[in-house]
């Protein structure tokens, strides 16, 4: 292992950014028109919002996810303006804010290995651009605001198709109050060879960060998504609910990373959800580092025979965070068949929790699934808990399930330095390896970053 | 150059439980010390306590490494001044790649890096000696390790690391007949430049290998020292002897 530099504050520090505009805390109708307004949006999407606000207004807490109740809804503000402008140039980027880019190493993964960049600071997306050869094969990648002026048709065919905004309280919210995000549309047969990426920074304290995304594969198209998402501990009690809408037809191929580092006090409240058509293959990568509570669980629906998922996420929980995590694979064709993978890591007191759904009703003849939840735990007042609902009721199925919690127990620790390997850099193999499925699925840049994020993580967590 | 080890007058505790009393020893360069006596007697104790494994309280004594005081050093700081303490029951760290842990090791301990295929090759002589196949290198550390391929890795890290004292806490249990003889000459091709603790519930070892001591623990204190005759009145009497 070659050494790395690590420097605790990569993710976590602030710019002081004078903001153009800031609703005042607090939730009403008129908060939701008056953010239509400022967009200057269409009518029919301007009454999308609005019913949305309707449902979520009419729907209870969700009363299942632990430590939601501590949220505040009425002291959070909904939108925050830091950047009147979305460049194409970094240069054009207000410099406060591409000082944050530029620490967070984007321009540059930018110029290495990605397709397509894509920058939120709190509510707006500040910078977007594609490289040339990708716009030429019709590729089309830019933050949902503009898709919704520049692509009216496909927007109102698939926004909102695949979660509902009565999908759930969350889904609601966001359908209601979303801002920025990523649209993204890849024509038939083309295969995007290096990744898009779209990255998620909140600053501004007690804010409401509302990302929607898009993403439709045409038939037999490949495309790789990363989205990374921080923010700094000044940003306190904020709120990420995302919405994330993937429309997978026949013979496409769409891989969704996320690398989430929030800081102790974001809640991250996301609905995920994919559409997989004929022989179409969804993978979901997910990464969840940090935040008070992460309420996220991504989904394949399998619609047509042949479709297959692969869902895989890590979790990583120290004091005072809970990482409730999962994933959910719904089998409604035959000869489908979906892999869920789910690694957690709980320290210091933290807890993780690994809630999963797969269902192969009868008729999806043929399908398969198998679920992996393993759980590393280092000390007594951590907890991890494991949920992995299973409704199966098609005989034809191919089912498996194993879970399995470790603990890095004294021995491991004394062992490796009874070899001269420091504690510390014991620790760090020892979570490295249990993590190194994850980060072979990531491109190269990303898995070295991932690291970097998890060796700080423990590095603050174990001192 | 000469290096030792001495312990002197050493009591161990864990808990409320006094495991160790008084118990002196010195090895240095070119000695094999045998330590034998029943279970629970203090062996592993005593290897525990020179490893630093900090469950284990010295309420009094010392060990000294070359004259300087080791009971403040941390584990791995132990191991870097050339201490290697083999485990009785080897830990698997899943996820761990054998050949990562090694090479961490290996640097650590040698102050130096390698690359990745120098490694290998250093490795891969050591495990040809040793009778373990290559494929070791693909898997995580001692996980689906039999009893006897755990102790081979183990005998593994003595030959690559080198260490100016060892203690080898049971590396013999498990073992086969050709490892035994390789574990033998291993440690006598090691001697010039390494002092051996060897703890043993087995004469076998004592084959190939010329003890300079043999000691006798019971219940906490080292009770008898002295040459091969004292294995053979083990032998015939168990250890009522001393």
């Amino acid at each position: 292992m070659g050494k790395l530099e690590i420097k605790a504050d990569r993710y976590d520090f602030k710019e002081d950014i004078d903001y153009k505009m800031r609703f005042p805390n607090g939730l009403s109708e008129k908060t939701i028109k008056n953010l239509s307004d400022i967009k200057g949006e269409p009518n029919w999407m301007k009454e999308f919002r609005l019913n949305a606000y309707r449902f979520f207004s009419r729907r209870p807490m969700p009363s299942w996810i632990d430590g939601l109740d501590q949220l505040n809804l009425d002291d959070i503000s909904y939108f925050a303006l830091a950047s009147e402008k979305k460049s194409t140039s970094w240069d054009e980027v207000p410099q406060k804010i591409k000082d944050t880019y530029d620490k967070l190493g984007i321009p540059e993964a930018e110029k290495k290995a990605l397709g397509g960049v894509e920058a939120m600071f709190d509510s707006t997306v500040v910078y977007n651009n594609v490289r040339e050869e990708l716009k030429k094969e019709g590729i089309i990648f830019c933050d949902t605001d503009s898709a919704v002026k520049d692509y009216p048709e496909l927007v109102k065919k698939y926004f909102g198709k695949v979660v509902s905004p009565n999908d759930n309280k969350f889904a609601a919210l966001n359908s209601a109050l979303w801002s920025g995000g990523s649209f993204i549309y890849v024509p038939k047969g083309v295969k995007v060879k290096l990744p898009l990426q779209a990255y998620f920074r909140i600053n501004a304290a007690n804010l409401g960060q509302f990302e929607r995304t898009l993403i439709i594969a045409d038939e037999g198209a490949d495309v790789t998504y990363i989205e990374g998402c921080s923010a700094t501990t000044y940003s306190k009690e904020s709120l990420h609910a995302a919405v994330v809408e993937i429309i997978a037809m026949k013979g496409a191929h769409v891989k969704y990373i996320t690398i989430q580092s929030w800081v102790c006090d974001v809640f991250s409240v996301s609905s995920k959800r994919a559409f997989a058509y004929e022989n179409a293959y969804v993978e979901w990568i997910d990464a969840n580092v940090g935040a008070k509570l992460t309420a996220k669980y991504p989904s394949v629906y399998m619609l047509e025979p042949g479709a297959k998922a692969n869902i895989l996420s890590i979790a990583f929980a120290d004091k005072d965070q809970h990482q409730d995590a999962g994933a959910k694979a719904v089998h409604l064709a035959p000869a489908t068949s979906s892999v869920i993978r789910s690694k957690s890591i709980c320290l210091n007191g933290g807890r993780t929790t690994y809630r999963g759904l797969v269902k192969i009703p009868r008729g999806s003849r043929d399908s398969s699934t198998s679920v992996t939840c393993d759980a590393l735990i280092f000390d007594d007042y951590s907890r991890t808990d494991t949920y992995p609902y299973m409704e199966i009721s098609e005989e034809s199925a191919d089912v498996s399930h194993e879970a399995s919690v470790g603990k890095i127990g004294d021995d491991q620790r004394l062992y490796m330095e009874s070899r001269g390997i420091p504690e510390n850099e014991g620790i760090n193999m020892i979570v490295l390896g249990f993590v190194g499925e994850f980060v072979k699925e990531l491109p190269l840049e990303f898995a070295l970053e991932f690291n970097r994020l998890i060796k700080i993580n423990m590095e603050n967590a174990v001192g | 150059m000469e290096n030792r080890i001495d312990i002197e007058k050493l009591s161990v505790r864990i808990k409320e439980k006094n495991l160790l009393r008084e118990v002196s020893l010195h090895v240095k360069t070119g000695e094999t010390h045998i330590l034998m006596g029943p279970n629970g007697s203090g062996k592993t104790t005593l290897a525990r306590a020179i490893l630093g494994d900090k469950r284990y309280t010295v309420t009094e004594g010392r060990i000294e490494f070359n004259g300087a005081d080791m009971l403040k050093l941390k584990p791995h700081e132990r191991a870097r001044m050339g201490i290697f303490v083999s485990f009785q029951e080897p830990v698997t760290l899943q996820g761990v790649n054998t050949l990562s842990f090694l090479k961490a090791s290996y640097e650590s301990i040698n102050s130096t890096k390698v690359t990745m295929s120098e490694f290998k090759n250093i490795v891969g002589k050591n495990l040809q000696r040793i009778g373990l196949p290559e494929s070791v290198n693909e898997r995580y550390v001692n996980e689906g390790f039999s009893g006897g391929e755990k102790k081979k890795f183990e005998l593994l890290q003595l030959l690559l690391l080198k260490p100016k004292i060892a203690i080898l806490d049971e590396i013999d249990t498990g073992l086969d007949l050709d490892s035994m003889k390789v574990l033998s000459n291993a440690v006598n091709e090691m001697l010039p430049e390494t002092g051996f603790l060897i703890i043993t519930h087995n004469d076998r070892i004592l084959k190939h290998i010329k003890p300079t001591l043999v000691h006798v623990m019971k219940e906490g204190s080292i009770t008898r020292s002295g040459g091969l005759e004292l294995v053979e009145e083990i032998e015939k009497g168990g250890y009522k002897i001393g």
